[in-house]
């Protein structure tokens, strides 16, 4: 009995672990992979020298990063089978279709045509290769469709029957895709994606601008950045509001482990600023709060009342510290965005964007910001729908396999070492990419002859490593 | 309207897409496990860069293989991953090295010995843990009710290791023969010597495995030897020894594309040999295509997605070898 309990445990570390590595590499790729088609756009529109250096330059950043996406995205696909075999079994037929639909419409497309993108400029001409570049883009936006979709109806599912096996399966397939939180859930990641690649590319544009103010691609990329920082940020606060309604709406439980709601508050619930929500004794400890503010931001309504925890069996409270705090962290980082993208449009019109060593130095210091908050915002939705793989349906412990727990915890070690290993170099080999600026004449991976050294010749190379040094 | 097996329809789904992952990958991960036959660092980048362009392709075909399982055969997922725990672990470890190495070597001079090493020991052990979990497929496997029921060691028996090691030489050949195909000089005289080498060893391991396979299971022997079945089945190794005449032939006479293709000709017939051992079971001597179907409307669903996207698949995939045709030249790449 105690032997089953551990290699869930396990099985959900493990889950969370290799998830909490893969999210931050598609989270990076969707906007890059945007990005990208805009600057060979604005190329082909422009016939502007910087723009095609700049694609070269991050071409080679792509490529890092997508192949630790995908690497890390094979072993997730397979995770489901290995250590989620019984909710593979029951829930295979409701969102195996859609991750297959993923695989069809999006990797296929994504991996056919990026080897085009990376090494077949000169083979292909520039149209065709801005074909392959789009190709690319779409693609990485039509696996974000169909992964948030088979997430969202884990999270809120409808147009489902259970059969005599006891599998769901779909009684309405448009029902299934277009769940009640699927817009709001792919609107808030895509946004996300957008958002975290536009930090790092500000940053790496400002940390060249601090160096070399006068630096013609670093201004451009730092300049569209914050582009999008100001003009995303709001938006994304917007999205992320309406996405917090419709969690109240269908999974209200979830938001009241947000917001440390343990109590019910029949005239308007107070926001908590701060407090160490205390899960066995059901209050949160150390309390700081803003009187009838949660009502406020929740319903629209001060006096509005908030049912809690205390209105729900204990047995599925989901873990409320965890969900509360990522929650804090998420919002946070969307704050120092928002304030990053309002600090660069005043700069911006005093004419100062190149100029200002404060705004590139918060800028630089705002690179990990985008990651951090996905991951955050992932812990708070994922925690928040515990204790159900499907919410309200189905519970976690039912959805393991019938593992040993030493399989789970060896391999799960292996994960964790592995991880480290490989995850390390590449991020390393990603910021020494990123150290050097781009060069009039950058070169891409775009050779008569598919060398994958991405533009880099062994003696640029050299030149390469010499700059990290 | 004729009732169409969806089952039935939907096992040749898989079985393609495990067939195309098997080949694609099949030799882009024996040039892995070549590379340190190759000890050249020129030879090495040639090498990398005749599949550098299309491997996130190759691969994409076994997560569709997986997630197709999943979606039309969920029981069969649900039972099949457990009981390959470790193969599968390991697989995805090893894939996860050579996958990333494609990236990495090309970005440190100081390491890129280690990256080499990554990608041949992650290719390595990704191909072993293929053909270890064919084999421990095959051998049957433990179940009760809806999940496995076996223990966590299961799959590791002398009839697995034989499979194992029957891929690692069958991978290999491959490479060896795409090598043939995409290089020139004296590289590709290496990989002819190879292919030779390879070739008689693969022989020897169809062999090996051909003659094991029936004493596994009474099912598979009655399946290969019984009267009428034989008349059904006899033209598969007489197919093989014709191929096995070619490939010969080919090798002898240097020619640069046939080894490749009859190499491939060769994996869809014992392809096709498996797929006659196995039928009906998708998890032998328990689970039949049958008893794991996904719900009719599942199918019904995905095969519209299947029926119109798997061959815009293959045209964009062809289209993107296509650019990527010819020799592949170490000088040239530095214009």
């Amino acid at each position: 009995m105690f032997e089953g309990w551990d290699a869930v445990v396990l099985a959900r570390a493990q889950f969370a672990f290799t998830m909490s590595f893969h999210i931050i590499f598609p989270a990076f790729s969707i906007g890059l992979a945007s990005y990208l088609a805009v600057l060979e756009a604005l190329w082909l529109a422009t016939g502007r020298e910087v723009y095609i250096n700049l694609f070269n330059y991050w071409l080679k950043i792509f490529a890092v990063a997508f192949g630790m996406g995908v690497v890390s995205g094979i072993v997730m696909s397979y995770q489901f089978g290995t250590n989620w075999s019984a909710f593979s079994d029951k829930v295979g037929p409701v969102i195996g279709p859609l991750m297959a639909y993923e695989v069809l419409t999006a990797f296929f497309l994504e991996a056919g045509f990026l080897g085009v993108m990376l090494f077949g400029l000169q083979r292909v001409g520039p149209r065709l290769h801005f074909l392959a570049t789009l190709m690319v883009a779409i693609g990485t936006l039509i696996s974000a469709f169909w992964i948030l979709s088979a997430n969202s109806w884990m999270q809120t599912p409808t147009g489902h029957a259970v059969n005599a096996d006891g599998q769901f399966i779909a009684a309405d397939w448009l029902k299934v895709i277009f769940n009640p939180s699927f817009p709001y859930r792919l609107v808030h990641m895509v946004l996300a994606a957008y958002l975290t690649t536009a930090l790092v590319v500000g940053a790496v544009g400002a940390y060249h601008l601090l160096r070399d103010r006068h630096l013609a691609g670093p201004r451009v990329m730092f300049s569209m950045a914050m582009w999008m920082a100001t003009l995303v940020a709001p938006i994304q606060i917007i999205a992320g509001d309406q996405h917090g309604l419709n969690t109240l709406e269908h999974q209200p439980v979830k938001i009241m482990a947000m917001e440390g709601h343990f109590q019910s508050h029949k005239d308007g619930a107070p926001l908590f600023l701060f407090g160490l929500p205390n899960q066995s004794a059901g209050r949160v400890d150390y309390a700081i709060e803003v009187p009838k503010l949660g009502s406020l931001i929740l319903k629209h309504s001060p006096d509005a009342p908030m049912a809690g925890l205390d209105t729900v069996p204990r047995e599925n409270w989901p873990p409320v510290a965890i969900t509360f705090w990522s929650f804090r962290i998420m919002v946070g980082m969307g704050m120092l965005m928002l304030a990053l993208g309002l600090f660069s449009l005043l700069m911006r019109v005093q004419g100062k964007l190149y100029d200002s060593r404060l705004l590139h130095m918060f800028a630089l210091a705002m690179a990990p910001a985008g990651f951090i908050a996905v991951l955050a915002g992932w812990i708070t939705t994922e925690v928040g729908r515990q204790p159900f793989t499907v919410y309200g349906l189905l519970r976690t412990v039912d959805s393991a396999s019938p593992l040993a727990a030493p399989a789970v915890a060896s391999s799960l070690i292996a994960f964790i070492i592995v991880y480290f290993a490989v995850f390390t170099a590449g991020v390393i080999y990603l910021l020494r990419l990123m150290a050097a600026p781009p060069h009039p004449g950058e070169e891409g991976p775009s050779h008569d002859v598919p060398i994958r050294t991405a533009g880099i010749t062994p003696a640029a190379g050299a030149v390469t490593e010499g700059a990290a040094r | 309207m004729i009732p169409i097996d969806l089952a039935i329809v939907w096992a040749f789904i898989i079985a393609f897409a495990v067939f195309v992952y098997v080949v694609m990958d099949g030799f882009d991960l024996g040039l892995g496990i070549l590379f340190p036959l190759f000890p050249e660092k020129r030879d090495r980048d040639v090498i990398m860069n005749s599949v550098a362009p299309v491997w996130d392709g190759n691969e994409t075909w076994l997560v569709l293989g997986g997630g197709g399982l999943m979606a039309a055969f969920p029981l069969a997922y649900a039972v099949l991953m457990p009981a390959l725990y470790t193969p599968m672990i390991a697989m995805l470890l090893g894939l996860v090295f050579r996958g990333v190495a494609f990236e990495f070597r090309w970005r440190t001079q100081r390491v890129r010995n280690r990256w080499d090493i990554a990608f041949f020991g992650g290719s390595l052990l990704a191909t072993l843990a293929q053909g270890i979990a064919l084999g421990a497929i095959l051998q049957g496997i433990h179940v009760s009710g809806r999940h496995y029921a076996g223990g966590w060691w299961d799959w590791l028996t002398p009839f697995s290791i034989l499979t194992g090691a029957a891929l690692v030489i069958g991978y290999a050949l491959l490479g060896a023969t795409w090598l043939v195909m995409k290089t020139e000089g004296a590289l590709r005289d290496r990989a002819y010597h190879l292919s030779w080498i390879l070739l008689l060893a693969m022989l020897g391991a169809i062999g090996a495995v051909s003659i094991a396979t029936p004493f596994l299971h009474v099912q598979y022997t009655q399946r290969w030897f019984a009267w009428p079945n034989i008349l059904l089945t006899a033209p598969v190794p007489v197919a093989v020894a014709a191929i096995t005449v070619l490939l010969l032939r080919s090798l002898a006479k240097k020619y640069d594309y046939q080894p490749f293709f009859l190499t491939l000709a060769l994996f869809a017939l014992s392809y096709a040999g498996l797929g006659i051992s196995m039928y009906p079971y998708i998890v032998p001597q328990s689970i039949t295509i049958w008893q794991a179907a996904a719900p009719e409307n599942s199918q019904i669903f995905m095969l519209f997605g299947v029926a119109v996207l798997i061959p815009l698949i293959l045209g964009y995939t062809a289209w993107a070898y296509w650019v990527f045709r010819g020799k592949v030249k170490p000088e040239s790449g530095y214009h």
